[in-house]
């Protein structure tokens, strides 16, 4: 099926046989289409069987990982596939990397990205450095996945959306699908990227449906996509803030403002055409990050637009991120801490004033 | 265990090869030839030989800074090596990775890693996809004492025992790490009887003797071949220059203790037993002393005559794909 690369601004065409889904199933489909379609591919990572498969004590079935993403699995693939690790981050990481290198292509469950800092020394020094001071020699086909951001009081070590940290070091990519549709075809790109790509799942957006295809597509590494085309101010959006820039653009329009809103989906390589594109007509640009203030997306797409865009400018660029706190576990307080809606609109209101 | 001819004679080169390229290299660093610092390897030469004796270029070796011996050992060309630590386009990396860093894939090198520890996982990835295609190839570990005070070393051992991967994880004990003495920082006499604790044999070797060094690594690297899991061996050893080019070591250490181990010294050592046992004789190993000196020599003069890499090589490597390179990564 051809699906064009850079997502219609609407999603996929309705004629496109399918369903609407949930995320989870959409990741969870996608992982048995890539292991099915190409034997170098095997998933690792803790609980991704769950020790399921044990038959010899009637165990056959397990969680299948955090958040069910590997449920049902093991089953079709077997436990060498579909492989259980120890709490070791360092140690499996740096194996996935070591495997990759020699010839095969893991997909390595991080569990909760805020883990990625345990493991982080392989993929610094290791996945982000190997082919380059090998001069090209070796390439590592990693795909690591795991769920970020903020819900549910996971409070301050399982809440966290510092992908900044990952988009800031050359020879990493990292994807933020924005539902179950982009999480589908950047999984699927990211799987068969011979780079290292970190997949950030927002738990928000786990339980969330939207229509995804029946059949296998990818969505191209580094572009963005329209999410609503509009005049007045574009609002950019990154993982589950594109939902809030959603809900924050229906308030708008409400109030007769037209907002264009931009879902990055890639934040290495970041598509800097689509901004650049979109803040030249609208004039304003809000950025909408979940992650703390200092040192991240937003910050780098602000110096973008001041950069490249400055002219077209009609008003300050503006920022909604998380405060320069760890996040908090009390719900009001947690509340807080999260770029609402009405936090977006409140922005976007001030800026149009302005 | 039964030596070849053929592989005597190897053993013999690979051995000389290594201490060659050593001496020259820091006699060349001396005189500022190398774009970085160098760490030597002179004095182990016994391990990584007797190690790699028993690999092809199929099976993959993971390396440390300290890796020049293990390159060698796995068949790396002493040339593309010296082009490369002297920041040459001709390098086995283009220049782009210098002594801590050089590999060649197509010699099962997996890398030097300049991280202590950072390479003890990716030898352990290269034996998971071994078993995964079933391709029989094995994967060994190359690290120092240091590296067992690492997170790395024990998530490695575990991981490999718990899914019995084809793998050796060989600890060259030199004594120092940089220049902390491994008496003050390991806290048991042989880290060898740490295997204990992930169910593998650990041995304790003299890694000052080549013939040791080959029955241990033969007996280890046939129980990972047959799928018997992993093993650990500790290399006794000791290094004969500094931490790096431009470290004096007797700042740590006493010229006394240095005479005690070069007494041992693994070339000598091979060459007497060789000639006792009527193996090989002095005309035959002067022959390829010789014939090493002229290669190093070589090695050099390529390096020297080599050009610099072009500037747009900045930029490529760093990934497989990425739009807009140029303008992405600037």
């Amino acid at each position: 099926m051809a699906l064009e690369t850079r997502p219609d601004p609407l999603g996929p065409g309705i004629d496109v046989a399918g369903s609407v889904i949930r995320y989870r199933e959409a990741f969870n489909k996608t992982l048995g289409d890539e292991l099915r379609r190409d034997p170098d591919v095997f998933i690792m990572g803790e609980d991704v069987a769950g020790g399921a498969g044990r038959e010899h004590l009637g165990i056959i079935d397990s969680w299948g990982g955090a958040f069910a993403a590997t449920k049902g699995l093991i089953q079709e693939f077997g436990p060498e596939r579909v492989r259980d690790t120890p709490i070791s981050e360092a140690g499996f990481v740096g194996a996935a990397i070591g495997a990759g290198l020699t010839g095969t292509r893991p997909v390595v469950d991080l569990m909760y990205f805020d883990f990625i800092t345990v493991a982080w020394d392989q993929l610094l020094s290791n996945a982000a450095k190997n082919r380059y001071m090998f001069g090209g020699q070796g390439k590592i086909p990693v795909t690591l996945f795991a769920r970020s951001g903020v819900a549910a009081g996971y409070s301050a070590q399982h809440s966290q959306n510092f992908y900044s940290i990952v988009a800031h070091i050359p020879g990493l990519k990292c994807v933020v699908p924005s539902d179950a549709y982009t999480c589908r075809g950047l999984l699927a790109a990211a799987i068969r990227d011979d780079d290292p790509v970190i997949v950030c799942n927002h738990k928000k957006l786990i339980n969330m449906s939207s229509f995804v295809p029946d059949e296998s597509y990818t969505i191209e590494l580094g572009k963005g996509r329209y999410l609503r085309r509009g005049s007045d101010v574009t609002l950019v959006g990154m993982s589950y803030t594109t939902e809030v820039c959603r809900l924050a653009a229906e308030i708008l329009a409400e109030q007769g403002i037209d907002a264009e809103i931009i879902d990055m989906l890639s934040l290495s390589p970041i598509d800097e055409e689509i901004v650049l594109e979109s803040v030249t007509k609208t004039n304003r640009i809000v950025i909408v990050d979940e992650d703390t203030p200092r040192c991240n997306m937003a910050a780098d797409i602000a110096a973008l637009v001041a950069d490249k865009a400055f002219d077209s400018l009609d008003a300050p660029i503006k920022r909604v991120t998380g405060p320069h706190t760890p996040v908090p576990y009390s719900k009001p307080l947690e509340d807080a801490f999260i770029p609402s809606p009405e936090d977006v609109v409140a922005t976007t209101l001030a800026l149009l004033k302005a | 265990m039964e030596i070849t001819p053929e592989k005597l004679r190897w053993i013999y080169t690979t051995m000389y090869r290594i201490r060659r390229f050593e001496e020259v290299l820091l006699e060349q660093t001396a005189q500022g030839k190398s774009m970085g610092v160098a760490h030597t390897s002179d004095g182990e030469e016994a391990g990584p030989t007797g190690i790699c004796a028993h690999l092809t270029d199929k099976d993959w070796i993971g390396s440390t800074h300290r890796g020049h011996g293990h390159c060698i050992a796995k068949g790396v060309e002493t040339a593309g090596m010296m082009a490369e630590i002297f920041g040459k386009y001709t390098g086995l990396c283009k220049g782009k990775g210098g002594s801590m860093h050089i590999a060649d894939f197509t010699k099962g090198m997996l890398g030097a890693n300049g991280i202590v520890g950072a390479g003890i996982p990716l030898a352990v990835g290269a034996a998971l996809s071994a078993k995964l295609k079933g391709d029989g190839s094995v994967g060994v570990s190359f690290f120092g004492d240091g590296a067992t005070g690492e997170g790395t070393i024990h998530e490695s051992m575990n991981l490999a025992s718990v899914w019995k991967l084809p793998v050796v994880f060989v600890c060259e004990n030199n004594h120092y790490a940089e220049s902390t003495p491994v008496e003050y920082a390991v806290s048991v006499a042989d880290i060898a009887d740490r295997a204990a604790s992930y169910s593998m044999p650990g041995v304790v070797v003299d890694g000052m003797d080549v013939f040791a060094v080959y029955d241990a690594a033969g007996e280890a690297i046939a129980r990972a071949r047959a799928g018997d899991g992993p093993t650990f061996l500790e290399l006794k050893t000791y290094r004969y220059h500094g931490h790096y080019h431009a470290d004096d070591p007797h700042t740590y250490r006493l010229p006394q203790e240095e005479e005690v181990w070069k007494a041992r010294d693994p070339l000598p050592n091979f060459e007497r037993r060789v000639t006792e046992q009527d193996l090989m004789d002095e005309v035959e190993m002067e022959r390829i002393r010789n014939a090493i000196d002229q290669e190093i020599q070589d090695a050099v003069k390529f390096a020297e005559e080599s050009p610099l890499p072009p500037l747009e090589e900045l930029y490529t490597d760093v990934y497989v794909n990425y739009p807009n390179s140029v303008h992405g990564l600037r």
